[in-house]
């Protein structure tokens, strides 16, 4: 898509050469500055992350991903618990909002007149410009006791046979958080795999309902598999945004680095750990370990980026890749 | 074009924001971090203070007292607060960093013990036993007959319990695990004293902050934790009554923290701990809590206005600290605050 | 068998019904309660007074809404000047790898966790500065904004007919008077939305502040000290365990709700082609 439309719009400095005129390499060189800026800012993100990170990778570095023990006062820096309350919040998230997101974007695209589709569609994008700190106070003062009364008992009632399911229930925890996480990749989900529906082409569908078959088949059939890298690709997106999301799953998540079966349970993630104990890490080693968690959630989220783009890419086009 | 021209008046405009926002704010403002232990009272007195003095606003951060030394030794505020004075290893980062540091005692609290029992009204009796049982996982329901032996007349029902603890380092922390080292050997070796620890009760759940324990506390069902006594009488939190050494059940209160202070007249920065006081009518768990300060203040006016602040902060402005339910510093303990404030250079 | 088929078929719609609805519901149910919780603390008070202690009325959030007045548009001056010129360069001059990798890169920057971007300002700006400031969330906000004004900034200026370029060009008029006087102003509205939609993502954020802002209960506009912002004030208030604070968090949280909303309705009229967000 980029190199077709830059062929339709030549670069036509050189057509009238100006002698006069220092504005072109002015104006037009800091035009491409700033596009290596960009570039460069990335670069510096990464390197500034992995330097200040440098003294904890140096001295702890993979031995602190075999260990749970997160006790910084007697030099414990063990990662596993935030990356395994990392993992079992972002995959609850996914497991809830995979089915519903793709299920509501199947509909947006396919079936609802466009007269519905399109508010209905708005509603949902504006979910993903509510700010995490919302999704925080609403998910500590209503979600989390519906969490403790409702949900959560329920659940123990009729899947207690599941070890996920047993245990103490606070309505705080790692279940909790991602439910919340589960709200907020939902938009992400959604708008993502509908650009993706809407991007397969007509003709496949059209001969599978004049062959006879229900709405139902001809989107089993002709449209899902031909999205089927895309929503992928949208929901590695999710799964990306759910990782690093601190401030709303700090709230509701219990913050105790520890790793338990139960979903009940409270736990922590990679991001919230960051949000809690930043400003008061004493000492280098404590400060280069949380920075050293950041950088790896940086490079977490960019590999998932660049997959999920990828993939994102191959069905959609740039527009789809470009949330 | 006027469009054009439009971009560029409100660019200028914000331009001129910023700039003239970089003039009008230069007055001057202290910034300090840490204790949330003090916070309730810092911030009441702190305002008090900006209303009598305009030229001298604080802006004080309740991030923990691990994070009031972790950002006091990086010089990202003026001063740091904790209810533990520096470690030995604190100590010499804060030195490797700025030189010497003046370590002033300016509140004195308790710790309560809080919980959140559906049908119990007054305050539970535990005894020290019962306590440590209870944060060390051995004790899980309320029903446990070691609390309802305490107890007799009080139904208690069967819940599970549920341990609230702070999730950043905390000198309301240090000071709680040090009365639980006192009172229990198997504490001691298992768990220790320290601004953070590994919580050991199977049920335990963390939150940031004595603001964000009392809030857990409130949330859950069940749950007992432990939050600086002004945190719980503003939240109507239900808190026990402790056993002390002398063997008496006592509240949390002004009068029995101040009783638990006066057994140990003088305090230094190398022998601070209160905890687990006997004597008739003392609450056993108490604590002072310190501000730092460099000795040597590279900006002499700012060191000026700090000086000024704390003297006023630990003489006058006690009577803030009993407002909200804190105690006034002891007498001698103002004069070694007092003296320590002497000794900083500006 | 036909039968089934069309149960199956009815049954799958109404299931993916189910989920368009719940999905529109669980905002409606989230907008409900930040309204009910947060609307009775919308008063004078909020809007303009500062943070008191607990136990003293009268308290506001004024000095924070001017805090995230401040640093949004410090952010704004750092990456709207940056990201347009670099989207105009995306869709006017840029050819081949460096282009591709831009874009490709300003597309991954949206997705890094913000609280990543918060530790890259405390290193670069706070740790050599040696304090907490207004310009350190400046900074760390103006990261977070520039992707989205990169490429937003890209589609509007290519959607401006090329012919209308070449004709300038074809008077003799220098190559960048043409891009500026001609093409930009035709992308108006596209950049404009860019620029909302920028402000707009940023104005909500509240973890990249904590190690940057850090937050002020007293006045404060000076860019070189803690600021307060809305954000923060609401994490704050909304974890303490005072009634009173509480309620001003959900205030703030219905400010900003409605802040954002309003932002992105905003964008959509300016410029409703599909594909801006």
């Amino acid at each position: 898509m980029s190199l077709s439309a830059s062929a339709t719009t030549p670069v036509t400095a050189r057509r009238r050469p100006q002698l006069t005129g220092l504005g072109d390499p002015i104006i037009l060189g800091s035009f491409t500055l700033a596009a290596w800026l960009v570039l460069l800012l990335v670069a510096a993100l990464f390197i500034t992350l992995v330097i200040a990170a440098w003294p904890a990778i140096k001295t702890v570095g993979l031995t602190s991903l075999q260990s749970a023990t997160w006790d910084p006062n007697s030099n414990k820096f063990g990662v596993l618990s935030f990356i395994y309350g990392t993992i079992v919040t972002s995959a609850i998230a996914l497991v809830l909002a995979g089915p519903i997101g793709i299920g509501a974007a199947l509909l947006l695209a396919e079936v609802a007149p466009k007269r519905l589709a399109t508010p209905v569609a708005l509603l949902i994008e504006l979910l993903a410009a509510v700010p995490s700190v919302v999704f925080g106070i609403w998910g500590l003062y209503v979600l989390a006791p519906v969490m403790r009364t409702v949900v959560e008992p329920a659940l123990q009632r009729w899947l207690g046979f599941l070890p996920l399911f047993q245990g103490m229930y606070y309505g705080i925890g790692m279940l909790t958080a991602g439910v919340l996480l589960a709200i907020m990749v939902l938009p992400t989900v959604t708008a993502i795999s509908r650009d993706i529906f809407e991007a397969v082409p007509r003709d496949q569908r059209e001969a599978m309902l004049a062959l006879g078959s229900t709405k139902w088949e001809m989107l089993t059939r002709a449209v899902i598999p031909y999205a089927r890298s895309g929503i992928i690709g949208a929901l590695v997106l999710a799964l990306g945004r759910a990782l690093g999301e601190a401030m709303a799953v700090t709230m509701v998540i219990g913050n105790k680095p520890a790793i338990a079966l139960s979903l009940f349970a409270p736990g922590y993630t990679m991001a919230s750990v960051l949000a809690n104990e930043f400003t008061e890490a004493t000492g280098q080693q404590y400060v280069a370990m949380l920075i050293g968690i950041g950088s790896m959630l940086f490079i977490l989220s960019m590999i998932l980026n660049v997959f999920a783009r990828l993939l994102v890419l191959s069905v959609a086009g740039a527009r789809g890749a470009r949330r | 074009m006027h469009r054009n021209r439009f971009v560029l008046g409100l660019t200028g405009a914000s331009l001129a924001f910023v700039l003239t926002s970089a003039i009008a704010g230069a007055a001057g403002q202290l910034t300090g971090a840490g204790s949330s232990f003090d916070f309730p009272f810092f911030s009441r007195a702190f305002y008090e203070y900006g209303k009598q003095h305009a030229d001298v606003q604080v802006n004080y951060q309740s991030i923990g007292s691990g994070g009031g030394i972790q950002q006091f030794t990086a010089k990202t505020v003026d001063f740091g607060a904790s209810d533990v004075p520096l470690n030995p290893n604190e100590m010499k980062a804060a030195q490797a960093s700025n030189g010497d540091v003046v370590q002033v005692p300016v509140t004195l609290g308790g710790v309560v013990v809080a919980y959140n029992v559906q049908g119990v009204a007054g305050h539970l009796k535990l005894d020290q036993q019962t306590l440590a049982g209870i944060f060390l996982g051995k004790i899980t329901n309320w029903n446990d007959p070691a609390i309802a032996k305490l107890n007799a007349g009080t139904t208690l029902p069967s819940q599970a319990i549920v341990v609230a603890h702070r999730a950043d380092g905390s000198g309301t922390t240090y000071i709680f695990t040090d009365y639980l080292s006192k009172i229990s050997p198997q504490w001691k070796s298992s768990v220790g004293t320290a601004k953070t620890v590994n919580w050991p009760a199977q049920s335990a759940i963390g939150a940031k902050g004595n603001e964000g324990v009392a809030g857990l506390i409130r949330q859950t069902p069940g749950a007992i934790g432990y939050v600086e006594l002004a945190y719980a009488s503003q939240n109507d939190i239900s808190y026990a009554s402790l056993k002390n050494s002398a063997g008496q059940f006592v509240l949390p209160t002004v009068d029995s923290v101040r009783m638990a202070a006066s057994q140990k007249p003088n305090v230094s920065p190398d022998d601070y701990s209160i905890v687990d006081m006997g004597g008739a009518g003392s609450y056993p768990i108490a604590g002072y809590s310190w501000v730092m300060l460099w000795k040597n203040q590279s900006d002499a006016n700012k060191g000026k206005q700090l000086v000024g602040l704390f003297r006023w902060l630990v003489t006058d402005g006690q009577t803030y600290a009993t407002n909200v339910r804190y105690v006034g510093l002891p007498k001698n303990v103002q004069g070694e605050a007092d003296r320590a404030l002497a000794s900083i250079k500006t | 068998m036909l039968a089934l088929r069309q149960w199956w078929n009815g049954f799958m719609l109404v299931l993916a019904w189910l989920c368009a609805g719940l999905a529109a519901a669980t905002l409606a149910i989230i907008v409900f309660y930040v309204i009910q919780r947060g609307a009775p603390a919308l008063n004078g008070h909020f809007f303009l007074s500062v943070p008191t202690p607990v136990g003293v009325p009268g308290g506001g959030v004024a000095n924070a809404l001017i805090g995230s007045v401040e640093i949004i548009v410090m952010a704004s001056l750092i990456a709207i000047p940056i990201g347009v010129m670099a989207g105009i360069y995306l869709a006017l001059l840029g050819k081949g790898r460096l282009a591709d990798a831009v874009r490709f890169f300003s597309d991954v920057l949206t997705g890094v966790p913000s609280i990543a971007i918060g530790i890259f300002a405390y290193t670069v700006v706070v740790v050599p500065q040696k304090h907490f400031s207004a310009n350190s969330a400046g900074v760390a906000l103006a990261v977070i904004m520039l992707p989205i004004i990169v490429r937003t900034t890209e589609e509007a200026v290519r959607l401006v007919n090329p012919a209308i370029r070449e004709g300038a060009l074809a008077l003799g008029i220098e190559s960048w008077k043409a891009i500026l006087l001609v093409t930009v102003p035709c992308a108006r509205a596209g950049i404009v939305t860019g620029a909302l939609l920028g402000v707009a993502r940023v104005a909500g954020e509240s973890a990249p502040l904590l190690f940057t802002a850090f937050g002020n209960p007293v006045w404060s506009t000076n860019p070189n000290s803690p600021i307060a912002a809305l954000p923060l004030i609401v994490f704050q208030y909304a974890n303490s365990p005072y009634a009173e604070w509480q309620q001003i968090a959900w205030g703030g949280a219905l400010a900003l709700i409605v802040l954002v909303f309003v932002l992105n309705i905003t964008a959509r009229v300016l410029f409703p082609a599909k594909g801006y967000r």
